[in-house]
Order: C-alpha cells, then structure tokens, then sequence
C-alpha cells in the first residue's frame, strides 16, 4: 500500500531546488495564460504544483501572477470541476492569502461559491456570511439559495455564533423551519431520459417512498427515499444534518434551566395542550416554531425507523437517525420543559422497542441520557433503564469499540447524577472495568478521571481487590471472547491458540473452575471481596500471562492504584484504612504472575504515605506487619540456600537478587536523627547481610560492593538513633556479623567455600569423608584466621 | 462539526522514526484558526500554517500508536490486499476511537475516529457533540471511496498525485467538514456524480 515510490515522490517534493521550482510556475503560469484545450497537462502540472506547496511544513509563497491565474480559475463558471478543485486546494495550502480579492468578488454559482468558500473560510468568516445571509434573507422564491449555504453557515456560527444578529437568527430560523417540515413529498424530475415506449403519464411525479417502500406517510424527511430529488429536499436533508448544532449554538442561550423549570411547573398543564396542536404554531415566534417544528421531524423519524429498510445504509441510517432524535428531542425539552409531556410516551416507547436487541445498544444510550435529564420532571420510573444499561452491555458489549467509548463518556458526563441518585452506578464497577480491561491503552485516561466516583466505603476493599485483579479480569474475558468464537468441538482451532492459551482456555470451559470464573466476570459489587481460591484462578490463567492483552492492561494498573489512594485517604476512616493495610500485605505475595507486576504494585500502593498518615496503624496493626516481615526474612534465607543449587542459577540472576537485597539496606543505612523507630528487627539485618555476602560469594565481582555495604551496616549499628532503639545485644549481634563477613569476603574462595557450598551439600557426609577435606579446610583456616588480628572485632 | 480527515501511514517509513506517521492526505476544516483573536490572523499566516501542519502530525501519530496497539492486543495479523480486494480489506479493518484533551493537539477537546486498513489508517476528527454513529458510516464510505478511486492498495502514488479526487469527494460527503444523513438515494447520487468526476 505505502510503496517505496511514494516516498521518494513526497521527498522530491520536499526538496525541490528553487531555481527549478520557479522554472515550474513559469510553465504553469503559461499553461493557464494559454488555451485550456491543453487540459491534461495543465491538471498535470497543477495535481504537482499541489504536491508541492502541501508537502512541507513551512508554507511556500507563490509569484503573484499564478496566484491571480488560479483565483481567476475559481471563480470562473465555465471552469470544470477539477480545475477549482485544484486551484481551491493550492490557493489553501500556500502563501500570500487570497481573502481580500476573493471575498470581494464572491461568485453566484453554487459550485465556485463552495470552493471559494474552502479557502476563504480558512481565514476569515464575515464576507462569506454575509454574502450568504443575502440568499436567505431574501424573500424572492426566484432566488436559488446556493447548496452548500447551510454546511457553510453551519461551520461559521459554531465557531463564532455571535457573528448572527438576534434578527438575522430569527431569519434563518424561519427558513430552517420551512425546509424542514414543508418539503415536498413528490420525486424531482427523473433524470433518466424517457425512452422509447415512455407514455406521457409516467411524466407525473411519483410520490416518495419510505425505507420499506411503502408510500411516504407523512411530511418528508430523510428517511424518505426517491428516484431522485428537488432543491428543497436537499435543503431538507442539510437543514437536519446541522439542526442539532444550531440548536446548541441558538437555542440554549435563552433564559436559565432554573428559571424555565419553574415557568413549566406552573404552565404546564396549559403548555401541553396548546403545543399538542401545531395548528398554532403559525403563531409563534421563530425559535419556537422551529422548535416545534424539529420535534415534529424527530418524532416522525423515530417511528420510521421501526421500518424494515430494504437496504443496509438504510438500516445503518435509521440507527444514526434515532441517536441524533432523541438528542435534539433532549435538547428541545432541556429548554422547554413542556415538551417532556409529549416526549416521554414516545421514547418509552422506543426503548420498550429495543432495549431486547443488542444492536441497537449505542442507541439507548442517548435514551438513559434523556431519562437522566428529564424522568423525574415526568414522574417516570427509569430504575429499569439503568439496570439494563449497567448490567448488561459492559459484560456483553466489553469488546465493541464505539460503544465502550461512547458508554464510558456518558459515565464522565454525567457522573455527579450518577453518583447521587443511580445506586446501580457504584455497585457496577466490577463490569464497569470490564471496557477498561478489554482495551486498557485506550480507554485509561478516561478511567483515570471516572475511578474517584467509583469509591464508596462499603464497596472500597472489593474495589481495591479489583484493581489489584484487573489483568485477571482481561484474561478472563479474552477466554470468554475466545471460548464464544470457537466451538469447543473444533479442536483443531483451539489448538491453533498456543499450547499455553489452550491450557487455559480449557481450565475456562471446566466445571470446577466455573466458580472461580464467575466470581471474576460478575456484573456487581457486593458477593464478596475476594475469594478464597484466588491463587487457583492465577494458576488458571497462566497460561494468558504473556498475551498482550494481559500485558498491556498490567501496565495501567499502578496508575490505577496511585489514584485508589489518593482518593481513598480524603474519605477512609481509620478502620478502613486498617483493613485496607491488610488486604495490601495479604495481596503483596497474591498477585497474578505478570512480568514486574508485583513490583510496579508494591511501589503505588502508598504503603509509606498510608502509614505516615495514620502512625497508628503501625501500632494496630504491628502483629500482621510483624508476621509479613517474619514471612520476608524467611522467603529471603530460603532463597538464598536454594539458589546456588539450581543449575540454572546464572550471574544475572545472583546479581539481580544482590541489587535487591543491597538496596533494601541501603535504604535502612539512610537514617537520620529526626525519622520515625525503624520497623525491622535486628534479625532481618543479620539475615540480610548474610544473604548479600552469599552472594557476593558466588559471584566474586560482587565482593567490592559488598564489602563497603556491611562497613556502612557496621557504622549504621553503631549510630545515634539505632542504638537506641535495639538492645545492646543486638546492636552487638550486628556488628559483630557485619565485621566477621567482611573480613571472610577478603578470602574470596574460602567465602564461598562456606558461605555457598556445592550441590553436594543437600547430602552432607563431610564430618565422615575425611578426604573431602571440610574438617582439614576448616582446620586451615582456622589457622589462617588466627595469623590475622583484624579478624577481632574493635 | 469535523476538525479535519487524514490519510496516513501505520506501518514503518524509512525516512521517519519508528512512532512517527506519513501524512499522505489532509484535509483541515480549518476551524482551529477561528478561534484566534483578530490580531493574530493577519500577523503570522506562516506560522498558523505551521502550527496547524504540526497538530494534524501529532493527531496521526496517536492514531498510529493506537491502531498498532489494537492489532497487537487482538494479535491480528493482516494478509495484504491487493487491488480489487478492496470489499475484503476493509471488512478486515479495525476501528477505534480515541478522546483528544484540550490542547492535544486542538483547542478544544476533540474525537478521533479511525479506521485501520492494513498499511494505512483514514482518520476523522471530530468535535465531541457530534453524532459518532453518523461519523463512522461517513468514515467507512470516505474510506471506500478512496480505496477504489486512488487505488491504494496497489503500488502506486495516486494518494498525492491525485488528491483531488479526495477533495471532490468530501466535497459531496462531508462538505466544509459537516456530517449528512444520506439514505442510499441520496448517496448514490453523489457517488453518481462522483463517478462522472472520476472518469474525466
């Protein structure tokens, strides 16, 4: 698709010399100047010429005679199409601007104003919109409202709606209002010729025709379809395509929502009986007519799309119509409270219609926003709207694209009401991740501004426990994905998987993990915060711990953690924050075994912040810190004694677990007068530092490093704030091994002689083998040893 | 209301660096520029235009980013299409969307919508009230049309030769960056006129 010729086309474009380019408008100034038989040539040089002035980033300035051949161009109505478009698209990209001469010459054909308009409206808007206002505001049916009037002007007020006058406003409203609901309902004049046995009765125009064919019902709109059409049912179709934006733009301004409310409270029953009848509405003033009369249209669309249309764009149409109805209709009784009366039956109604049908999930959701904004006006009960919504399209729907997005952004839009007064919000976080898990790249900034409202203190601990099984949960619904496009007959393709995927995918399918599965993909919160067999589960899907989907959503969730707390801090009491302490120590060593999962966890989860908050927790909780530090010294001693063992046991992996180790002592020699009692025993010093000088045993390199590590530990013991807090004993206990390590990692080789016995030591027969030399070597040394003062500690 | 709509290349480019995109097409509904003061407009046209070059490169390289880390999440692999294939290859295509923060790169917040075809991805941004559902069927239809008309899924450079087709195009279906309710009568007349366009 992208061939090699092509880039090298973008970088001649790039570097052309410029004595060559001003060869080039030369020619092309010709070109033009001449006759325009030599068209081929002439679109040649100008697709080129185009090429050129838009590959670069800075702008390139054109000699003014071109520049006037190619306005010439475009307002020229003789020109054919490719010429201004050309001509439009240069005049665009490059310099000097040609607003002032075009925008004083404006031209009347539909075709040159449009294109004209593309590099006008790059720079300035008042000429052209005033240019077009004429059309509208002329009262002459003679006059042809050019085509792309309307996308014109809708591009200009949405960026500047103040450039309309409140009277020019009341002008295009009218307009609008007559394209929109007065349009004719006959076929334009057919544009095929008649032909040979054409009879003069075909020539009367036939009506237009719904989706389904069926004869038009009503005013036209469109979803209405014919052979072709007039002027005014184009202007029909552009006036509803910019109908919502002009709305927003004209018809939210007006009074306060507060203020409308209280007039409907009291007119309402009034209001809704005259507004029922549209003869009435010849009376009323511009906005409101359009109003009434953009109802009407919406209305009319929303009962024609419950046509079967014949074609598919037909089909995929009706469901954009029905999103941007019930948006406009929203809008409308934003601002007139009144037409909620008359709305609600009818989008009850539709969601009666197709809440049952999955395919039409994207369009209830402009539906809950309209019973969001407007059920408790009408007294409208929409528990049962947001059940739906919340229960079942994240946990059906995770992987659609569009719809994740669009769901999560009506969450953000609306998340104070939500969080107020839709309990069904909160308790639907375990689904609410499930967008999350599915697509986590591109969805969590989004989540990182939508998680706060997600926090509830009785649902905290689970919420937390989510988090922390977030690629869990994306494993999951990646089997369950998987699992639904394969039966599990076809082995052959289940096998195609990968072995490991397939391992998992089976554990998926199995009766006894069911549990376990339903657990992890339940729609709401409150079953329990976790479950006990979590760490089946992590065996379970295992076998997904390298897919990229698992990987990537891994990614996200230290960031996910680091906003948990910081918003979790502002409203947890204290024996939130003492159980919240727990499930940390708890989770620390249960984690799903992603590749530097547990570390990125561990460094977010604020343990430090949590404790420097609430010094009490230390104390409360001294037993549970003291059992997990206790589990640590062990899980570090066995480690250790094990690691040399393994045949497996690389130099990276001894330097890898050194770095560790060093750094966690290293942090604890950085004590200073002021800081708070250190929370480790004397113990895990001396095993400690022990295990770093094993290591350093077995990897000589090490030694320096090492070395230098137990000196600090030595003059750390002997240090203000540390003395006083560890008995004599101990302080004695540290120093003693730090000097003895230190002085036997000066002997390299006897270091590892007894710091890090061979493989033969799982078996130990030394005392026995008199050959093997253990009780001769220690013999040696003792000797070696007792020639060397230093060895006495100071 | 559309910011603007972007050919570009997701697969690597030579020339470029690794996360970088080639912008074969663009197409910027200039919108951005309006919201200057009036001071401003007339002092530095230069340097809007660099500006606005600048953002819609920043545009196609998040979208980049986002259409590799979709295929890679779905370890989707395509096959290459190859001309004629057209229907095939975009059946093929992914599609996402992605939020544009304020000042990321435009003024506003903003939408982009994409759409994935194998070398190359078609992108149109949106302003955040805008119909997505609409914009999707426009994207898919513009993506079409450019497919068949600049024949890219062969080895040729119509992309930049004959960019004018493109512009005929949202000319008829996405005119001044606003989104049209078509029903199939209205959009086979523009593709009728399309096609006469296309033949000259």
């Amino acid at each position: 698709m992208f061939a090699p010729g092509t880039e090298s086309l973008v970088k001649q474009a790039r570097e052309i010399q410029e004595e060559e380019l001003q060869r080039f408008y030369g020619r092309i100034s010709k070109h033009l100047l001449s006759n325009k038989e030599v068209a081929v040539e002439v679109v040649d040089s100008l697709q080129r010429l185009h090429l050129i002035v838009s590959a670069t980033k800075y702008a390139r300035t054109l000699p003014p005679d071109l520049i006037k051949k190619l306005q010439t161009l475009l307002r020229s109505l003789s020109c054919p199409e490719q010429f201004q478009i050309l001509s439009s698209a240069i005049l665009r990209e490059s310099l000097p601007l040609s607003l002032h001469t075009l925008s004083t010459e404006l031209s009347q054909d539909s075709r040159a104003l449009s294109y004209m308009a593309s590099v006008v409206l790059s720079q300035d808007l008042l000429p052209l919109c005033q240019h077009l206002l004429k059309f509208l505001e002329s009262r002459q049916p003679e006059v042809q409202v050019p085509k792309h009037t309307l996308p014109i002007l809708s591009k200009i007020f949405s960026f500047s709606p103040k450039i309309l006058s409140e009277d020019q406003v009341n002008v295009v409203s009218r307009k609008l209002a007559d394209w929109l609901r007065y349009a004719s309902v006959h076929q334009g004049a057919s544009m095929s010729s008649g032909g040979f046995f054409t009879s003069p009765r075909i020539r009367q125009p036939a009506p237009m025709t719904e989706v389904d064919g069926a004869v038009a019902g009503d005013f036209f709109t469109v979803l209405c379809v014919g052979q072709s059409y007039t002027e005014d049912q184009w202007m029909n179709m552009y006036t509803f395509s910019m109908m919502k934006n002009w709305l927003l733009t004209y018809d939210t301004e007006g009074t306060s929502n507060a203020e409308s409310d209280d007039r409907s409270e009291v007119d309402s029953s009034v209001m809704s009986m005259v507004s029922a009848t549209s003869s009435s509405s010849r009376l009323l003033p511009p906005k409101e007519r359009l109003r009434e009369k953009a109802f009407e249209y919406c209305h009319r669309l929303i009962e024609q799309s419950d046509r079967k249309a014949l074609k598919r764009t037909d089909a995929e149409l009706q469901k954009a119509c029905l999103v941007e109805s019930v948006a406009i209709m929203d809008i409308i009784c934003n601002e007139d409270a009144s037409y909620v009366y008359r709305a609600f039956p009818c989008i009850k109604a539709l969601y009666g219609r197709l809440s049952p049908d999955l395919a039409f999930a994207r369009a209830l959701l402009p539906i809950a926003q309209f019973y969001l904004n407007h059920s408790e006006t009408a007294a409208v009960d929409s528990e049962a709207v947001f059940y739906q919504v919340f229960t079942r399209f994240p946990a059906e729907l995770f992987n659609e694209p569009m719809l994740a997005f669009e769901f999560v952004h009506f969450c953000l839009h609306n998340v104070s009401v939500l969080q107020e007064k839709v309990v069904i919000y909160r308790h639907s976080f375990p689904n609410l991740l499930k967008f999350l898990a599915w697509n986590s790249p591109g969805l969590i900034s989004e989540y990182v501004e939508l998680l706060p409202s997600l926090l509830a203190p009785e649902t905290a601990i689970e919420l937390l426990h989510s988090l922390l099984d977030l690629p869990c949960l994306a494993a999951a619904l990646d089997l369950q994905h998987r699992s639904s496009c394969y039966p599990a007959l076809d082995r052959a393709v289940w096998d195609q998987q990968g072995s490991k995927i397939t391992a998992s995918l089976d554990a998926f399918r199995q009766p006894s993990y069911r549990g376990l599965f339903l657990y992890i993909l339940r729609p709401e919160a409150g079953t329990g915060d976790t479950i006990d067999r979590l760490s089946t589960l992590h065996e379970a899907l295992e076998g997904m711990v390298e897919s990229p989907r698992v990987v990537r959503c891994a990614q996200i969730v230290p960031v996910l953690l680091h906003i948990y707390f910081n918003t979790v801090t502002q409203m947890a009491d204290e024996k939130l924050l003492n159980q919240l302490l727990l499930v940390l120590l708890e989770r620390s060593s249960l984690l799903f075994n992603i590749k530097n999962f547990s570390t990125e966890v561990v460094f977010s989860t604020h343990l430090q912040t949590l404790c420097k908050l609430h010094p009490p927790l230390i104390v409360d909780q001294y037993k549970e810190l003291l059992e997990f530090v206790t589990l640590f010294i062990h899980s570090i001693y066995l480690a250790i004694l094990y690691l040399s063992y393994d045949p497996r046991c690389t130099v990276e992996l001894i330097t890898s677990f050194f770095e560790g180790i060093e750094a966690v002592l290293f942090e604890i020699t950085q004590v200073r007068q002021s800081s708070s009692p250190p929370c480790y025993s004397p113990r895990l010093l001396t095993v400690l530092m022990t295990a770093l000088a094993k290591l350093a045993s077995r990897s000589q390199d090490l030694i320096p490093r090492a070395s230098l590590l137990l000196s600090k530990m030595r003059s750390f013991a002997r240090s203000g704030p540390v003395a006083v807090y560890f008995s004599e004993e101990d302080t004695e206990e540290i120093i003693t091994r730090a000097h003895e390590l230190i002085n036997l990692l000066k002997l390299p080789n006897v270091a590892q002689f007894v710091l890090a016995p061979s493989t033969h030591g799982d078996s130990p027969r030394w005392h026995r083998d008199t050959n093997a030399g253990l009780p001769q070597r220690m013999r040696a040394i003792s000797g070696l040893l007792h020639n060397h003062s230093n060895f006495l500690p100071a | 209301m559309v910011v603007c709509f972007l050919i570009h290349t997701v697969c690597p480019v030579s020339a470029l660096s690794p996360a970088e995109s080639r912008i074969l097409y663009s197409r910027d509904f200039g919108l951005e520029d309006v919201e200057l003061s009036g001071e401003s407009r007339e002092d530095n046209p230069e340097k809007r235009r660099l500006a606005r070059k600048e953002k819609l490169g920043v545009v196609a390289r998040q979208v980049r980013s986002a259409v590799c880390l979709s295929r890679e999440m779905a370890g989707s692999v395509y096959v290459e299409a190859v001309l004629g294939e057209e229907a095939v290859a975009l059946g093929e295509a992914e599609r996402g969307v992605l939020s544009l923060g304020h000042g990321e790169p435009f003024a506003g917040q903003s939408v982009a919508l994409w759409l994935g075809v194998q070398a190359l991805a078609f992108t149109l941004v949106c302003q955040p009230q805008e119909n997505l559902l609409l914009a999707e069927g426009t994207l898919r239809n513009l993506a079409r049309h450019c497919l068949e008309e600049l024949r890219l899924l062969g080895t040729g450079s119509e992309v930049l030769l004959k960019s004018d087709r493109v512009d005929a195009m949202l000319q008829r279906l996405l005119p001044h960056g606003q989104l049209l309710f078509l029903n199939h009568r209205f959009a086979q007349n523009m593709d009728k006129e399309l096609s006469s366009y296309m033949s000259k």
